[in-house]
């Protein structure tokens, strides 16, 4: 048993109301240099929707991942030897269309323009080229739709659904859309990490965050292509990779990451999760209908005498055990068993978990009015939400968070829906005690557990959400570095402005 | 006089440099320490110039390499007609699929305005010296024949004399201008390559053939 602290994450997508705060808060500090126009560290998506970048989903495109050749884990990119023959040319990397061309606007000649009948214009200039250029897509280009039913169709999770369930989902009656942020996962496997020839991505031992040494970096670029998630960026100014630092500095210093803190919708969590090292392997091998269940057996439990005794024996200090216990996701992610990975199948075992997003169910307005004339039981409940009525095939969630095992969104889902049943119940009385019994019965859920959800899922503190370890940095670092190594020398950073090219 | 000053002195001159700014630059620049790749913003047309040039010149360089190191083993591999009429036209072949690669690549700079945006002065040298040599050791293999052959008697002695310090240039002096420049366009690489990204080329990642394949880092390794 080797036990390990992460810093992981729960997204609760009910939650999410698809403002991009987070977004802009993460742009504002980290991605507004040259190079990195760009890059959004953290992004929202609307789903169903091919993401950004386009299609990174689609992983016969950029061949991002793990998959099982002969019972052997694999990198889905390269092997070892393919790695270094493909080094001039990644055959499967993403270009800057792929993202959009960043831009901003002539202002000057707002002011410069000679006078003349007509208004002058700003025209669109290239971030890159410095010349004027045409928008063909931008940020969120297809958010909420953008109007138009193209970007969704292109989905690669639709593939999961039957023809005559994609047809449904065009018509107006039945369109619907939630929100997927999302920022790097800092998986257990990381895809990045082992496609990086140079060995400059590394995981950090003490919280799991995942970073890329600028100065090992020699922009070999197959970080990109190895992360399905596409969350490894390519600086073009500076021919280095960048990639979400899970605000560590922030962190270190006792504070939310930027996105999380920002959050409008608070739907996001922060806490530690005590895993086994030595199960990672095997739970990444097993085959994709069992992946979410050992993904969460290897996370182990913060209270066992045991697991702490193993926590202890391998260096992790009690103030980090002490965060695993009071952890909002070890409750969501194994207690509760309601936040599921995304994509577990890429198989890199990713620590940012969601909570799936309740489905709208299926009903017309009649005189201004639900019309649930054809739901059978005259009660509320099958309003307030239905697996059976989802609006979304309980297909299309599986295919994101389980790998396609629905039992296990559906579990997931009744629990949820058993929830908000017996909080209704509870706090409107509209819904009848045999009924919210019956709804606690189907989630397999108790009313105290309820309870629990509820409190942590609409009212937590700012504590409650985000349990932020002593990282400690300063302390840890004393064993190998002076802490004053760089006192009344050159500073932190490089000693040279880290630019390049033209 | 002038014979001294190119071919005894300035390959020194070449190298020292080399060596000496080359470890300054790893030591105190590392960040600079490699080729800036261009292909996230274009990489349609790159394909095209990057793969044959790669190839095509690590080849050729190593068959260069190869006959410098083991001059009797090359010698004999080349006696034999058959053999050598192979090896020159394999050679004829690579340097022209350099030539290719190398040209594709000046005018993907030229004519691609994102590859040009990230341009640099040095970028622009480099292509351009690489061009001029790739060209110069075509002309050599297609017009002075046998240069398989041949560079066993001029060019290897010369660089062996460099080796052991001992300068002989009579083996090269009185060669045709087009090889010199060839010889001397060598050593103007190697003096570029401190100051342009041809660095690149040592940080061939070799070590990724047996690197465990993740990378776990801790402040202080805890006992087990």
């Amino acid at each position: 048993m080797d036990i390990r602290a992460q810093v992981s994450m729960v997204f609760h997508l009910d939650k999410c109301i698809g403002c991009h705060t987070c977004s802009v808060a993460c742009k504002n500090i980290w991605t507004d240099r040259k190079g990195t126009e760009y890059m959004w560290w953290n992004n929202v998506e609307t789903k169903p929707g091919t993401g950004y970048p386009t299609l990174w989903e689609d992983q016969e495109k950029y061949k991002g991942g793990w998959e099982k050749k002969g019972g052997e884990l694999r990198l889905k990119l390269q092997g070892r030897l393919g790695a270094l023959t493909n080094i001039f040319f990644n055959p499967y990397l993403p270009t800057v269309d792929d993202y959009y061309e960043p831009w901003t606007y002539d202002y000057e000649n707002l002011f410069t323009a000679p006078e003349g009948d007509d208004q002058p214009t700003a025209r669109a200039i290239s971030m890159i080229t410095g010349k004027h250029m045409e928008i063909e897509a931008g940020p969120n280009w297809d958010d909420d739709y953008g109007g138009s039913p193209v970007y969704a169709s292109n989905d690669p999770n639709l593939e999961a659904l039957t023809d005559d369930e994609r047809e449904q989902m065009s018509e107006i009656e039945r369109v619907v859309f939630f929100y997927l942020p999302r920022i790097c996962n800092h998986c257990l496997n990381p895809g990045c990490v082992a496609a990086c020839p140079a060995g400059a991505i590394y995981k950090r031992g003490e919280d799991g965050i995942v970073l890329l040494s600028q100065e090992k970096c020699r922009a070999w670029r197959m970080c990109i292509s190895g992360c399905p998630y596409k969350k490894t960026y390519f600086n073009w100014s500076t021919g280095k990779s960048e990639k979400c630092i899970l605000c560590y500095p922030r962190l270190e210093s006792g504070q939310a990451p930027a996105c999380f803190h920002s959050c409008v919708g608070r739907i996001r969590y922060l806490g530690v999760l005590l895993y086994d090292a030595d199960q990672i392997k095997n739970a990444a091998s097993v085959p994709n209908r069992d992946l979410v269940e050992a993904h969460r057996s290897i996370i182990q439990d913060p209270f066992d005498p045991q697991i702490i005794a193993a926590a202890k024996a391998n260096g992790i200090p009690d103030g980090m055990i002490d965060a695993a216990q009071k952890s909002p996701v070890y409750k969501f992610v194994k207690e509760w068993r309601l936040a599921l990975p995304l994509h577990p199948e890429f198989r890199t075992m990713p620590m940012l978990f969601y909570v799936p997003p309740m489905l709208p169910v299926l009903a017309k307005i009649k005189d201004g009015k639900y019309d649930n004339a054809d739901v059978a039981s005259k009660s509320l409940a099958p309003l307030l939400s239905s697996l059976e009525r989802a609006r979304l095939p309980l297909q299309y969630m599986a295919s994101l968070f389980s790998a396609g095992n629905d039992e296990v969104v559906a579990a997931s889902y009744r629990k949820l829906i058993a929830v908000r049943i017996y909080m209704r119940h509870k706090t409107v009385g509209d819904i009848s005690e045999e009924e919210a019994l019956e709804a606690l019965r189907a989630g397999g859920t108790t009313a105290e557990e309820v309870e629990a959800i509820y409190q942590l899922t609409a009212k937590p503190t700012m504590e409650e959400r985000f349990v932020v370890p002593p990282l400690a940095r300063e302390v840890a670092i004393e064993q190998t570095i002076d802490p004053f190594t760089r006192k009344r020398e050159g500073g932190f950073g490089f000693r040279h402005a880290p630019q390049r090219g033209g | 006089m002038f014979d001294i000053v190119l071919f005894a002195v300035f390959p020194y001159v070449a190298v020292i440099i080399a060596v000496v700014v080359g470890l300054y630059r790893y030591f105190n620049d590392r960040f600079t320490y490699s080729s800036l790749s261009s292909q996230f913003l274009e990489n349609r047309i790159l394909f095209f110039g990057t793969v044959p040039w790669h190839y095509g010149v690590i080849i050729i360089l190593s068959a260069h390499l190869f006959a410098f190191l083991v001059p009797v083993l090359w010698g004999d591999l080349i006696a034999d007609q058959t053999r050598l009429y192979i090896m020159e036209l394999t050679g004829l072949s690579l340097a022209l699929m350099s030539i290719v690669g190398i040209t594709i690549l000046i005018a993907r700079r030229f004519r691609n305005v994102r590859a040009k945006a990230v341009m640099s002065f040095m970028d622009w040298v480099l292509l351009f010296a690489l061009l001029t040599q790739v060209i110069l050791g075509f002309w050599t293999a297609l017009v002075y024949r046998w240069g398989s052959d041949w560079y066993l008697h001029t060019a290897v002695p010369w660089l062996y004399s460099l080796l052991l310090l001992n300068p002989e240039i009579q083996h090269v002096t009185a060669l045709p201008w087009e090889v010199k420049f060839h010889m001397l366009g060598g050593f103007l690489l190697v003096l570029l390559f401190p100051f342009t990204r041809l660095v690149h080329i040592v940080t061939y990642p070799l070590t990724y053939l047996w690197r465990p394949i993740q990378v776990v880092i801790w402040n202080r390794r805890v006992a087990k």
